[in-house]
């Protein structure tokens, strides 16, 4: 008969592993690593350094017609800093305290369908002072439009809305539009605050640029050409503090003039009077253009992420992992939190790095760099942040499933990266490259758009423009919902499944 | 030479994987063209063959893990012991791994064809500049396969060196449609190793690409050959 001998047991009493030591491990396995620490720096440098590429490659070539300087490449701003256009053809006179115009615009020739003929209030003649301005379009009817990104459509968008009213009293400028000038309907109503008691107001013409893009392999190319509008004005009515006589000016543009006989006013103008859209026949650099790197810090940040967990398989570490952490969603919690917040950190540091110091490059080499308030720069750069944050988390989840580096990566990659090249640079005409876009974890890049597409400026609105098919926070969500779905799956697995 | 090309072959050809990534690599390439060439474009053979964008990923974690697997399992000693010739273990294992890319290259450009056929509106004829744009599309995925097998040898990690690959294929044409610079962007497709070896697709406006098809492939060429040098002399150079 053999003794029973009792197996040793610990008197310490079981304790259930806290998460705050699984994450202290977890992240003292990542800062103990040296490679993977390297690899995000590496990540930062490489989001710099090839964003710097960019501006240091190229040169501005300075030779317009008249052989003009880089210096007159830089646009007007608005009265809100942004860079805007602000040409046309200006009939006016000075007005004194309150006063109103009415007109009739009974023709407007000029195919482009943002060809605008009315009237406008301003401060002043130079290019970016605020305004004020009701007209008709060449296919959009009438409007209401003031400091140059605010836009209201008329009562509706007919044609035959040929009269034109606009009133000042105060800092507040109102619009009516009428059909037989007898019935008038309120178009829109605007305070500018602090706007001087002698303004200058008339009548004005004004035609886009014409803009055609064509998708080529290797991105967008594009025709078109400025484009002149011609209007008649007649039944011109003022009233208040107008003074002096009509006055043609012509604002930061050519090939204009006007003539009057018997009342009747024939304007011809050209330019526009809108925000500045970067892409086809711009030439201004966009906050974007500073995160171009963010494409290869990001694939460096992938393949730490991915090794933070398939090097636990290659090693057996993953064994111990478990038998000291056996709650394995737990784990897998922890890990995304640790490897998580370290991309995100990491993207934050790349982004704000780069978006001063290419930014300066930009500016050294004599580009125009669109200006952008500063909660935007904030909300790019956090943005990276996040974006490198959600799709590290991603390839955690996925070699978690898979446990094979090689394949990991490249399926990561492949799903964030290459969308994006095929909508940028490939043969993908546009609808299928936005889908692309919009349904792929790719969609999370929309989180660089700097500047607002506006619906009364006619652009291209390329992805490599910047401008996304879907919102930043939209195209955020829509990576963290793969990420999300990846991540379940990969707590799935690793339960059923052994180490 | 041929004991060494025996054994890469026993070893490629036992590896679980293998015939799964291969037959992934004409799956890819296959769907992503079918999808292009139903979607449409300017160039019919570029379009009809663009799903070897996607299938060269493929390809490159093929001749990443050959490498790499060996370094992650500690392989490489028994087979550096076999063939204690480094220069003859990584041509064998190059001609290996070229090879089974090629073949798998000539299915799925084949399949990708007969897809742009039946998809494209206009139809895809084989005359002789797609014929070309379809054979330089097979040697691309071999060339494709080098690179990466030359860059595993240098970093020997399966993730990084394939980071290091999508890296180099990828971050190119991003970049170049980034950049404003009309002689930057011309310059950067030129060395691009993607942007350049597929210059050998297109078939519509020859003469205005960055480079000329052949040329455009010789410079991927010359990537993958410079890739396998530096590994070459490293190999030589290192313990296993």
């Amino acid at each position: 008969m053999t003794a029973t001998v009792t197996p040793y047991r610990s008197t310490a009493t079981p304790g259930r592993d806290g998460f705050a030591g699984l994450v202290r491990a977890e992240w003292t396995k990542f800062r103990t690593v040296r490679g993977w620490v390297v690899g995000m720096l590496v990540a930062i440098a490489v989001t710099v350094l090839v964003g710097l590429l960019g501006p240091l490659g190229s040169h501005l070539v300075c030779s317009g017609p008249n052989g003009e300087t880089c210096g007159s490449n830089r646009p007007p701003a608005g009265p809100d800093g942004t860079a805007v256009h602000d040409s046309f053809y200006f009939v006016q006179r000075p007005l004194t305290g309150a006063g109103s115009i009415t007109v009739r615009v009974s023709t407007l020739t000029g195919a482009e369908p943002w060809a605008k003929a009315g009237l406008l209030v301003k401060d002043g003649l130079d290019a970016g002072a605020r305004y004020a301005a009701v007209m008709v379009t060449g296919g959009h009817g009438v409007r209401m439009q003031y400091d140059f990104t605010a836009d209201t459509a008329g009562p509706a968008t007919s044609s035959e809305f040929q009269w034109l009213r606009l009133t000042r009293a105060g800092d507040t400028l109102t619009g009516y539009a009428s059909m037989d000038g007898t019935r008038w309907s309120t178009v829109g109503v605007v305070d500018l605050d602090g706007l001087p008691s002698t303004v200058r107001a008339g009548l004005f013409v004004t035609s886009p640029a014409h803009v055609e893009t064509t998708r080529t392999f290797g991105g967008a190319s594009g025709s078109g050409g400025p484009t002149v509008a011609t209007a008649t004005f007649d039944r011109v009515e003022t009233d208040g503090g107008w003074r002096d006589s009509w006055t043609g000016t012509a604002v930061d543009t050519e090939d204009t003039g006007f003539a009057e006989s018997d009342g009747r006013f024939t304007v011809r103008g050209s330019g526009d009077i809108a925000p500045i859209v970067p892409g086809q026949g711009e030439i201004g650099k966009n906050l974007e253009d500073s995160l171009v790197g963010v494409f290869a810090g990001l694939i460096a940040v992938l393949v730490v992420a991915t090794m933070f967990v398939t090097g636990e398989y290659r090693r057996g570490l993953i064994r111990t992992t478990l038998a000291a952490a056996p709650g394995r969603g737990r784990l897998l919690a922890a890990k995304a939190l640790v490897i998580g917040s370290v991309a995100f950190v990491t993207g934050v540091v790349a982004a704000a790095l780069s978006v001063p110091l290419v930014g300066m490059a930009q500016r050294a080499k004599g580009f125009f760099v669109y200006p952008v308030s500063t909660w935007t720069e904030l909300r790019v750069i956090v943005g990276a942040g996040l974006l490198f944050a959600v799709t590290a988390v991603l390839a955690l989840a996925v070699g978690t499933v898979l446990r094979r580096g090689a394949g990991t990566v490249t399926l990561v990659v492949v799903a964030v990266v290459l969308p994006y090249l095929m909508a940028v640079a490939s043969v993908l005409p546009t609808g299928p490259a936005d889908w692309l876009l919009r349904l792929t974890p790719a969609a999370g890049f929309a989180v660089q758009q700097s500047m607002p597409e506006y619906a009364q400026v006619a652009a291209s609105y390329t992805t490599a423009d910047g401008y996304f098919p879907v919102s930043p926070l939209g195209g955020l969500v829509i990576a963290g919902v793969y990420t999300a779905v990846a991540l379940t799956l990969a707590a799935v697995t690793l339960r059923r499944r052994d180490a | 030479m041929r004991l060494a090309l025996h054994a890469e072959w026993t070893k490629a050809r036992t590896v679980a994987g293998t015939a799964w990534l291969l037959v992934a690599v004409v799956a890819l390439t296959v769907g992503l063209s079918a999808l292009t060439s139903s979607a449409g474009g300017a160039d019919p053979a570029k379009v009809g063959l663009t799903g070897v964008v996607l299938g060269q990923a493929i390809v490159a974690i093929l001749a990443v893990s050959a490498m790499s697997g060996e370094y992650g399992t500690g392989m490489i000693a028994v087979t550096l012991a076999a063939v204690p010739r480094r220069w003859v273990a990584l041509c064998a294992k190059g001609c290996v791994i070229a090879g089974l890319s090629l073949a798998a290259g000539v299915v799925a450009v084949l399949g990708a064809v007969l897809a742009a056929r039946a998809l494209l509106p206009d139809g895809l004829s084989l005359a002789g500049p797609v014929l070309r744009a379809a054979l330089g599309s097979v040697l691309y995925l071999g060339l494709v396969a080098l690179l990466s097998l030359g860059v595993a040898t240098i970093v020997r990690d399966a993730a990084s060196a394939i980071g290091v690959v999508l890296g180099l294929l990828y971050l190119f044409p991003i970049v170049a449609a980034l950049v404003s610079d009309p002689d930057w962007y011309r310059r950067l497709q030129q060395i691009a190793p993607m942007t350049a070896g597929l210059s050998v697709q297109a078939t519509v406006d020859v003469a205005n690409q960055p480079l000329a098809p052949w040329a455009g492939l010789g410079v991927l060429g010359a990537w993958a050959a410079g890739a396998l040098l530096v590994g070459g002399v490293v190999l030589r150079s290192r313990g296993a």
